[in-house]
């Protein structure tokens, strides 16, 4: 980090009033040593900053959610655990059940896909066959679908929209 | 007109390489005529690139489809305010306009700067050109906007209807328009740090293109959150998305930098922050660019995997590498001229600032790329949402909002106990007040919401104080009216007040963000017609379905009526349409029921909250008369094809004329079924408070920035030069040890100043 001086003071200076390091840096005046002051400065700054990071990468790492495809989650789904499931929604599979959402994602390297019971906003561009990111965790019921936390759902953007008013 | 358009990519190709070429040589060769060509090549790239951009403008205007851009995202339905948007809504297009955008503002600045920064001037020249090489380089050989097809289609597939809003006439280039300026304080300190000519005049030349910068990626970002306000699913006005993260994080870094240049022009420190500030903000420009395209992290505003990521990663790699080898090897040339004198200073106020700034970017930057991060380390791809960056943005966003209120009031050097008193007395009171206040009223549950309007109010209260006693002190000497010496004191110092003006903007717009993500009441519900919920005091009433065909969608939609102690509030319409696929699976009549949808959410917005609705119909109860209609037409569609051949297409349009009128009366009835019989529907309701607060902040802040980019009469500026030069610090001056340096005079004591002459 940089500091706001780039070049400290000379602190030892004989007749002036200033002691050596480490038995004071008080002057005649009272007043700290200018170089201490700063290196006192620079040691709060960095331990801040070591403090922010340290948070940072715990958080990151003890509240983040592993990214899964269909196939990776049926291998490793444990009960309380929750996965970022990502796939691309198989085609025919999308119901309503009152509030919920039912559809399947795909893996899109494996001819496997996984049940998911969705509440929550909907985004507009979801539908069969678009990429989807929703985070879910197990059923109690074994077999049952995966529960999609509530608004959890993101459909990706398609880069290109294939539908006209052209008829036959 | 496309060989023409691919042709002036190349032609702007070799102007750029030229400019590289004749600027570098210029430069070391100090000779004038190159140098000058150099510069003379972007205003040819400019002008090159322009003619391009019309060119593509206009296939998209007249609806040529043998451009496959046109064929791709625009059609002859979409209406012309959005062709005119169509090409940024492309990976091609979007490129172009990132080069013309760039070479524009290229053009101007080193227009500006024809006679002064003789030393910089040529590398900057010469790094812009670069950065034009790059991006041209990428349209003309990754996604060329001037590709063609020799079979033209009849039709294009017109404009996604997500991108159908208003906002896509405005937001993209406003962001563009940011991330390209953020290109040219970049070449200036780059060429600074490269020739060692580090005194304020690259900053002096650059800093206004930094502000516009800010100020348009500002607008951006705000607009931007405006548009997926009203949208579904996209995570209301904020969502930490990765490509919404990544135009936040070069605006924070502007930020930092534009407060933090003030100290290197009044006590020439903080000059190894200014430059890796600004260095950093051009490279986060380039990230944030780089993220939309390549695909590396799920988005959902991104275009989607592309082969782009490669040569973005390229270009990083030697704007950090450069960066930093640049700063460690003049630092010598980067020492303060003065030293910080007290904790209780502006200079230290404005240090600190630029460390929270930092730290939010540094948070930010993290979680964004924590997937990439972790796969990195792990192997796994571990994501991290939302919820993540409260513990961090939150505090840090309190301590940046106490900052913006103290360092404008605080002395420079060393604050004293008169000036404290004088200054802060009334707005920490103030404060203090609206604290009590509301935690009186019950809103001590969310202490960081009532931190945040406390602070808020704190700010409000400091820029009241100054433009009130600079107002005082103008009318003492004048005479003048209030308004009239109001309006005067800010056009005579229009970066201080400006400034002022964007920081109340700032304490709005945050008081807004935080009552509103603090108090917001949602209810996901399911109601029949005449149906109703309670939500947050108010009853909302499900009054009506409603039902519409046109050409161009079908629509599903409700009438409700929100209404609180018996008194009508607001009727909402909300609906959700269906535009017609192309998919022929899905039969002549379904196709027009599953195709893409979009969301019209019902709002009513207030002063005091917002009330926004949302209906998401199930049209299973329709999926019986769908599929009887395709079956229908399954049976009669080949026979009536079968009767065309040797028609002309004019006479087989004419005859198929009454089965399409059968198609649309089908359609229209069984529509029409979502009204006559209609069955429950799924609602999502949202009282949130002070959301329109958040508007009327940002346009504070707009005009604040407006105020202080706007530049200054030359009379003015003549003395503010005179007067700057009376005032800039000796270099290598300090104050002798033990000696106490006099504090500056606090900033409204020079109020009556700024009424002779501008500071």
């Amino acid at each position: 980090m940089p500091s706001a001086e780039a070049r400290p003071a000379v602190g030892r200076r004989s007749g002036h009033g200033y002691r050596r390091p480490g038995k004071g840096h008080v002057g005649k005046s009272g007043r700290v040593d200018p170089s201490r002051k700063r290196a006192i400065r620079l040691t709060v700054a960095l331990t801040a900053a070591l403090i922010l990071a340290s948070a940072l990468v715990y958080v990151s790492f003890s509240a983040g959610r592993d990214e899964v495809t269909a196939g990776q989650l049926l291998r490793i789904a444990r009960p309380g655990s929750s996965y970022i499931l990502a796939g691309t929604v198989l085609d025919g599979s999308v119901r309503h059940d009152g509030t919920a959402l039912l559809f399947r994602v795909r893996d899109p390297k494996l001819k496997v896909s996984v049940p998911v019971r969705y509440t929550g906003v909907v985004p507009d561009p979801f539908r069969a066959g678009r990429g989807v990111l929703v985070t879910v965790h197990e059923a109690a019921a074994p077999g049952a679908a995966f529960i999609g936390e509530a608004n959890s759902l993101t459909t990706k953007c398609p880069s290109k929209y294939q539908a006209a008013a052209a008829s036959y | 007109m496309a060989p023409v358009g691919r042709t002036l990519l190349i032609v702007a190709l070799l102007i750029g390489v030229y400019g590289i070429v004749a600027s570098l040589h210029g430069a070391r060769s100090a000779s004038r005529e190159w140098v000058d060509s150099g510069r003379r090549a972007i205003y040819a790239l400019a002008g090159v690139t322009t003619v391009a951009w019309v060119i593509l403008e206009a296939a998209f205007l007249r609806n040529d489809f043998s451009f496959n851009v046109v064929a791709a995202h625009s059609s002859t339905t979409t209406p012309t305010f959005y062709k005119l948007a169509a090409p940024w809504s492309s990976q091609e297009g979007s490129l172009l306009l990132w080069v013309w955008l760039m070479s524009l503002w290229s053009s101007l600045i080193l227009f500006l700067t024809r006679r002064r920064v003789r030393e910089i001037a040529p590398y900057a020249t010469a790094i812009l050109c670069a950065f034009g090489v790059f991006f041209t380089s990428l349209a003309a050989f990754f996604a060329n906007p001037f590709g063609t097809t020799s079979h033209p289609p009849a039709e294009g597939a017109g404009l996604d209807p997500l991108l159908l809003h208003p906002s896509m006439m405005i937001h993209p280039p406003m962001l563009y328009s940011g991330y390209t300026l953020l290109a040219v304080p970049f070449a200036f300190a780059a060429g600074a740090l490269i020739t060692g000519r580090l005194r304020s005049e690259w900053i002096s030349v650059s800093r206004r293109f930094a502000l516009a910068a800010w100020l348009f990626l500002g607008v951006g970002i705000v607009l931007g959150a405006r548009w997926s306000y009203t949208e579904l699913g996209w995570g209301g006005y904020w969502a930490w998305d990765p490509v919404e993260n990544a135009a936040l994080m070069p605006w924070l870094c502007t930020t930092a930098f534009i407060h933090s240049i003030m100290i290197q022009e009044k006590r020439g420190m903080l000059k190894v922050w200014n430059v890796s500030l600004v260095l950093a903000s051009g490279t986060l420009a380039i990230l944030g660019t780089f993220l939309v395209r390549s695909g590396i992290l799920d988005s959902i505003h991104a275009f989607g995997a592309s082969t782009l990521g490669v040569p973005f990663v390229g270009l990083l790699a030697v704007m950090i590498i450069g960066s930093i080898g640049l700063v460690v090897s003049r630092r010598d040339r980067l020492r303060s001229e003065a030293r910080l004198d007290s904790l209780l200073s502006r200079e230290a106020v404005f240090l600190l600032q630029n460390l929270v700034l930092v730290a939010m970017v540094f948070v930010i930057f993290w979680i964004t790329f924590f997937p990439l991060i972790s796969q990195a380390i792990t192997g796994t791809k571990v994501s991290v949402g939302p919820p993540a960056f409260r513990p961090f943005i939150v505090p840090l966003a309190l301590v940046l909002v106490a900052l913006a209120g103290i360092g404008p009031i605080i002395a420079w050097r060393r604050v004293t106990a008169v000036n404290l008193r004088r200054n802060f007395l009334a707005p920490v009171g103030v404060g203090i007040v609206t604290a009590v206040v509301l935690a009186v009223r019950g809103e001590a549950g969310k202490p960081f919401a009532l931190a945040m309007f406390a602070l808020g109010a704190f700010v409000l209260a400091t820029v009241a104080q100054e433009l009130w006693r600079g107002v005082g002190a103008r009318r003492a000497m004048t005479r003048e009216a209030a308004p009239v010496a109001l309006l005067r004191l800010i056009r005579r110092n229009r970066r201080r007040y400006g400034g002022y003006i964007v920081h109340a903007g700032i304490a709005v717009l945050l008081i807004g963000v935080a009552a509103s993500s603090s108090f917001q009441h949602s209810r996901d519900v399911i109601l029949s017609p005449g149906g109703s919920v309670n939500l947050a005091g108010y009853r909302i009433t499900y009054v009506r379905p409603t039902a519409a065909a046109t050409a161009a969608k079908l629509s599903f939609g409700a009438v409700l009526d929100v209404t609180r102690g018996g008194r009508h509030v607001a009727t909402l319409r909300t609906s959700r349409g269906f535009y017609p696929s192309q998919d022929p699976s899905l039969g002549v009549i379904g196709r027009f029921f599953n195709g893409e949808a979009d969301s019209d959410v019902g709002l009513k917005a207030g002063l005091t909250r917002d009330i926004w609705t949302v209906v998401n119909p199930d049209l299973g109860p329709l999926a019986p008369y769908i599929s009887r209609g395709d079956r229908v037409f399954a049976q009669e569609l080949p026979p009536a094809m079968q009767r065309l051949r040797g028609l002309s297409p004019r006479q087989a349009q004419a005859a198929l004329a009454p089965l399409w009128a059968l198609r649309d009366r089908a359609i229209v009835d069984i529509a029409q079924r979502f009204v006559s019989h209609p069955w429950p529907v799924d609602f999502l309701l949202i009282v949130d408070p002070l959301v329109v607060w958040i508007w009327i902040g940002a346009i504070i802040v707009a005009a604040g920035g407006l105020i202080a980019l706007w530049p200054v009469p030359t009379l003015a500026r003549r003395r503010e030069r005179v007067t700057a030069r009376r005032r800039s610090p000796v270099p290598g001056a300090t104050p002798a040890p033990g000696a106490t340096p006099s504090p500056a005079p606090s900033p409204s004591a020079t109020a009556a100043s700024a009424v002779r002459e501008p500071v």
